[in-house]
């Protein structure tokens, strides 16, 4: 139905598509695999028509047997919405946040014309009934910020299908939602494919969310397809050098470390953290936002604790409080036997025992001081010592950067780079308890395995403990050896992450798990 | 690359303005206080580059020294908006929600409702007459707008994960505000000024032609508009010089403060490279 | 919707009771004796004293604040000492100049800056926009005061077009009031209008990089309707800020430029009182000035929650 032959595209000049081919079908799913910058979503917006300002395709992009690059931007206009619609990753910016969802997804079928604004408005809520939001609970006239991430890419999916379209493109339309609510956009997406007899080209970074999706699929790296055919085989027959590699660190576990003992650093009890919630009336002050309700654990010297969730579960409030940066409202918190406490009454030297390494390599620095000052900024606890430059240079190694780099500046360095730069920064005061936030979600598979590496490693030198936050269950099921589920400000269930993962007792550990897309592992 | 030929046509431009006044300083073609009626509407040329006014001073001296009272007013306003409105701005921002923060932002919507024309005949009405009144009223308003850009601009930075690292690092909100919160909103704060120092000449302009600025005999832009008026039928040279004065000195400081923000501004600086 | 207007007018109220007692504290407490003040060095103390009974001196400062915004409330702005007149009918005179002029150069404003920034975002780094934003350039650095000379030179002393100066009074009819104020009014507008337009510009520019304009774009909208329908109620946020606070400047542009025009609007009356030690008179005037500017500030808060259904909860 829609081929894409030979596709290059450049941008002022320079290459970022060459000779791309694939094609996708009348009730088909294709996905694209790649990692950031890999050129997957240029070729999306190349088969729209919607390439930024100063990129040049050739090539050809045939629906139905039109060459869609040959279309003038009118024609284009009824192109889009009408054959090919489109979904994008960040459902929270991709509604008109001043337009009602009912207008919004009216909208394309008023302006191909096929519908007054009341016929629109009707046939709006049909479609938006069909996405799994009835009109009964989802009014036409709710506002986006009104819903949800998982509501709202509903919405953009309504949008897009309301002229049912022979062909929908979605741009990672699931990256950034939690994995229960990622299964249900999937399971609604596969529904639509078969129901509508549409085609559906998956663009993703992940290859376990289309090894359980896609008929058909395409690695792309550096703006080539290096490899495609059916799904099933080329996951299974991983022909060519990426695609293995690409599968091998998305599945890749370190070396395990050994076994800690059982000396607890860290004693979370009974920890209560609440928000006082903004007022919604004048005069009734509404009671506080139970984010942490009495949660319990203890996290051993040399041991690496998961600590599971969907956003706003509460497990980022409890990562605060355990650093000493948030109040508590109840219960206590003892690293080492001293009690955390709250801003700077907390004495420095039980500061020092722990750090954290953030999720964003981007946000995580001063764009304004170099790599020596950045790492040594925790000395601001111990006072700085006299070797601390000495110290800086080891603390670089031992990440696996050289000790020159200490006077670039952050700019210069490629977000893997600087997740290894934080972890520098988290180890110069010698702590016993690291803090992993997120660490890894924000990296490509390939480095994402390689700090993995690096984790496992510095933990059987150091005898670090770790506290691995995070969404991803595969990840933490390669780096912890306990894992705590964490829902709704509770921990569910707690316990040795094989057990927990293979057998999990509660419902919310189970939904969770099989929410999870998963690449069977080669044995 | 736009972004640079402003920066240096803002800034040459400026520069002629600012080297004008250091030069009267201790130099104008001839003496600007003492009247000569002889000499009285010279038309340009000769001895007189711009002529001299129905006083028989010289145009181009008055102009140079009011280039001076002009800068001088615009200059310490703005010392006085950032002075006090920076520190307000880092207080809100790192107490934010706070009654701290409610109190600034409150006190600075109160000075938002007075525009500088209206401070400045609320001081001239109890006080008189004075160059003194200008700079503070236009200073005073300057402080709410500075406050402003620096909580905004602040606010967005405590979101970020350095300053968390920070503070895991045992780091106060005032040390965070000096080494971490400050450096990066300079650029902010460079390119405000400008606007400021910008607004602070038109501004100092309006005030002295309604007399609540410069008062005789100190000459100012503002002032000889104000003499040249009753002239504009005659000589509407007198009129026009030194409002094309204003116009230049403004329009070179918008430009910089234009280039200004294009240099210093990261994203763009990544985006060019 | 109801919650948020009640909490606004609230804020209203507060906002003018602080600036109110602001403005008494500067007119009324730092000269000492007001009465003394008014009347100078060399007044006879009977003089002084009868102006004290007359001016209502005799009571602590609390009574007198709250007899004087009391008075305000009622319309009652007490009596000015050099016109012998009360400072209600002179300002009502006056205002029947000055706001209509305030108003004529805001629509003006908006009717340039609009379509103005409007074009030169659509049309984002052609010759088109680059000649729009020199323009604009240039006319924020004028000042408006010596641009309506330069009207004056061009339209009043040489085409004839307009008269010089003066005002009619609307008794003449509104065509001819409306005639007199065209100067002033295009004077303080088109530099106004260079900011918004900027302002337009930017903002338009800003929203149409957002990704609710990508995903507009995918449903088949073209540019242009993706902009009529989208982008311009969101670029509209910004753009009522920047009107909210022209409004003050257009106030204080209208009281120095009718000096220009020999318009005898609220500009004139307050620098007579100012060199006339009339402080009961400039105490009106400057409460009247900062209660429009709060009061615009108020309008523009309901604009937005007109504008923007995220605040409306707020």
């Amino acid at each position: 139905m829609i081929g894409v032959e030979g596709l290059s595209v450049a941008i002022h000049g320079a290459r970022v598509l060459t000779d791309v081919s694939f094609a996708v079908e009348r009730g088909q799913i294709a996905g694209l695999v790649g990692e950031s910058g890999s050129g997957k979503s240029m070729t999306a917006l190349a088969m729209m028509g919607l390439l930024p300002h100063g990129a040049r395709a050739s090539g050809a992009v045939r629906l139905d047997g039109t060459d869609l690059l040959q279309l003038s931007e009118a024609q284009m206009c009824d192109v889009r919405g009408r054959q090919i619609g489109m979904i994008f990753q960040e459902p929270m910016t991709a509604l008109n946040p001043v337009q009602n969802i009912g207008d919004q997804v009216a909208e394309t079928l008023v302006i191909h014309g096929v519908a007054s604004r009341a016929e629109a408005l009707r046939e709006a809520g049909k479609r938006l009934n069909r996405v799994g939001l009835p009109a009964a609970r989802f009014p036409l006239t709710r506002y986006p910020h009104e819903l949800s991430g998982g509501q709202r890419q509903r919405v953009c999916i309504a949008m897009a299908i309301a002229l049912r379209p022979q062909l929908l493109i979605a741009d990672e339309p699931t990256t950034a939602l939690d994995v229960t609510t990622q299964a249900r956009i999937l399971d609604l997406l596969k529904g639509l494919v078969e129901e509508e007899r549409m085609g559906l080209l998956f663009i993703t970074h992940d290859l376990a969310v289309v090894a359980g999706l896609a008929d058909r699929l395409a690695v792309m790296r550096r703006g080539e397809i290096v490899e495609q055919g059916a799904a099933a085989e080329v996951l299974a027959q991983r022909r060519h050098p990426y695609t293995r590699a690409l599968f091998e660190a998305a599945t890749h576990r370190p070396d395990p470390v050994p076994a800690a003992a059982e000396a607890p650093l860290l004693r979370v009890a009974r920890v209560e953290r609440s928000y006082p919630q903004a007022r919604h009336s004048l005069f009734r002050r509404p009671p506080p936002f139970r984010a942490v309700k009495g949660v319990s654990f203890d996290i051993n010297r040399g041991e690496s604790v998961g600590l599971v969730g969907e956003s706003g579960c509460g497990k980022s409030t409890l990562t605060r409080a355990i650093l000493g940066l948030d109040p508590l409202q109840g219960g206590e918190i003892r690293l080492d036997g001293q009690a955390v406490t709250a801003g700077e009454r907390m004495p420095a030297p039980l500061r020092r025992k722990m750090n954290i390494v953030f999720q964003d390599p981007y946000g995580s620095f001063n764009p304004r001081h170099r790599v020596g000052r950045l790492i040594a900024e925790p000395f601001h606890l111990t006072g700085r010592p006299d070797d601390a430059e000495t110290r800086v240079a080891e603390a670089l190694s031992s990440v696996g950067l050289a000790p020159g780099d200490a006077v670039k500046f952050i700019h210069e360095f490629s977000g893997g780079q600087r997740q290894r730069i934080a972890i520098a920064r988290a180890l110069i005061t010698r702590p016993e308890l690291i803090v992993l936030d997120e660490a890894v979600s924000a990296l490509d598979v390939q480095v994402r395995a390689q700090i993995l590496d690096l984790l496992a490693d510095l933990r059987r030198r150091f005898g670090l403990s770790y506290l691995f936050v995070s969404h991803d269950l595969h990840v933490v099921r390669a780096i912890t050896d306990r894992v705590l589920v964490m829902r709704a400000g509770e921990i569910v269930e707690a316990g040795p992450t094989e057990r927990v993962l293979h057998a999990p007792n509660h419902d919310y550990t189970k939904a969770l798990l099989a929410a999870a897309p998963e690449l069977e592992v080669p044995r | 690359m736009t972004g640079r030929v402003q920066l240096y046509a803002g800034g040459m431009l400026s520069a002629v303005f600012l080297v004008a006044a250091a030069v009267s300083l201790v130099w104008v073609p001839h003496d600007v206080a003492a009247l000569n009626i002889a000499e009285r509407l010279r038309p340009p040329g000769g001895d007189y580059v711009l002529g001299t006014d129905q006083f028989g001073r010289d145009l181009l001296s008055m102009l140079m020294v009011g280039a001076r009272s002009s800068i001088a007013v615009a200059l310490v306003a703005v010392g006085i908006g950032m002075g006090l409105g920076v520190p307000l701005g880092l207080i809100a921002a790192a107490n934010r929600g706070s009654l701290i923060d409610e109190i600034i932002m409150r006190g600075n919507d109160l000075i938002f409702a007075f525009p500088a024309l209206v401070i400045a005949i609320l001081i001239t009405a109890v006080f008189g007459p004075s160059a003194v009144n200008a700079i503070l009223a236009i200073g005073i308003f300057n402080i709410p707008v500075f406050a402003r850009v620096t909580r905004g601009g602040a606010l967005s930075l405590w979101t970020l994960d350095y300053i968390l690292a920070a503070r895991v690092a045992g780091k106060g909100p005032a040390r965070i505000s000096v080494e971490h919160i400050l450096p990066n909103i300079a650029n902010l704060l460079i390119v405000q000024g400008t606007i400021q120092f910008s607004l602070g000449i038109l501004a100092e302009a309006g005030l002295s032609y309604v007399g609540l600025g410069a008062q005789p005999p100190t000459p100012s832009w503002g002032r000889m508009l104000a003499e040249a008026q009753t002239m504009i039928y005659t000589t509407p040279r007198l009129a026009i010089l030194p409002g094309l004065a204003i116009v230049l000195m403004v329009l070179g400081l918008n430009l910089m403060g234009d280039g200004l923000r294009d240099a210093l501004d990261p994203r763009l600086r990544r985006a060019a490279r | 919707m109801l919650r948020f207007t009640l909490l606004r007018l609230l804020s209203l109220g507060l906002s003018l009771a602080v600036a109110s007692l602001v403005i008494f504290a500067v007119i009324e407490v730092i000269p000492g004796d007001p009465a003394a003040f008014m009347l100078g060095l060399n007044a006879e103390p009977e003089a002084v004293a009868s102006l004290r009974r007359e001016l209502g001196l005799s009571g602590s400062l609390a009574d007198r604040y709250i007899s004087w915004a009391g008075g305000m409330l009622r319309g009652d702005f007490g009596q000015s000492y050099t016109y012998r007149v009360p400072v209600a009918d002179l300002v009502a005179q006056r205002l029947v100049v000055s706001l209509p002029l305030a108003a004529y150069a805001l629509t003006l404003t908006v009717l340039i800056a609009v379509p103005v920034g409007l074009a030169a975002a659509a049309r984002r780094g052609s010759a088109a926009d680059y000649g729009i934003m020199g323009a604009t350039q240039l006319g924020i650095a004028v000042p408006n005061f010596w641009f309506a000379m330069l009207l004056v030179l061009v339209f009043a002393v040489n085409l004839r077009w307009f008269s010089a100066g003066g005002f009619p009074g609307w008794e003449a009819g509104l065509f001819p009031g409306l005639k007199a104020l065209t100067l002033p009014a295009v004077a303080l507008a088109l530099p106004q209008a260079a900011i918004l337009a900027r302002v337009m510009r930017s903002a338009l520019i800003e929203t149409l990089g957002q990704d609710y304009i990508r995903s507009a774009r995918a449903k088949g909208l073209s540019r242009a309707q993706a902009i009529r329908r989208h982008a311009l109620r969101n670029a509209l946020i910004p753009v009522l800020t920047i009107m909210g606070l022209q409004f003050s400047f257009l106030l204080a542009g209208a009281i120095i430029i009718e000096n220009v025009f020999f318009l005898p609007g609220l500009g004139r009356l307050i620098f007579q009182a100012i060199t006339q030690r009339d402080l009961v008179v400039v105490e009106s005037v400057v409460m009247l000035l900062v209660f429009a500017v709060i009061l615009v500030t108020f309008v523009v808060d309901l604009a937005y929650a007109a504008v923007d259904p995220r605040l409306r909860r707020r």
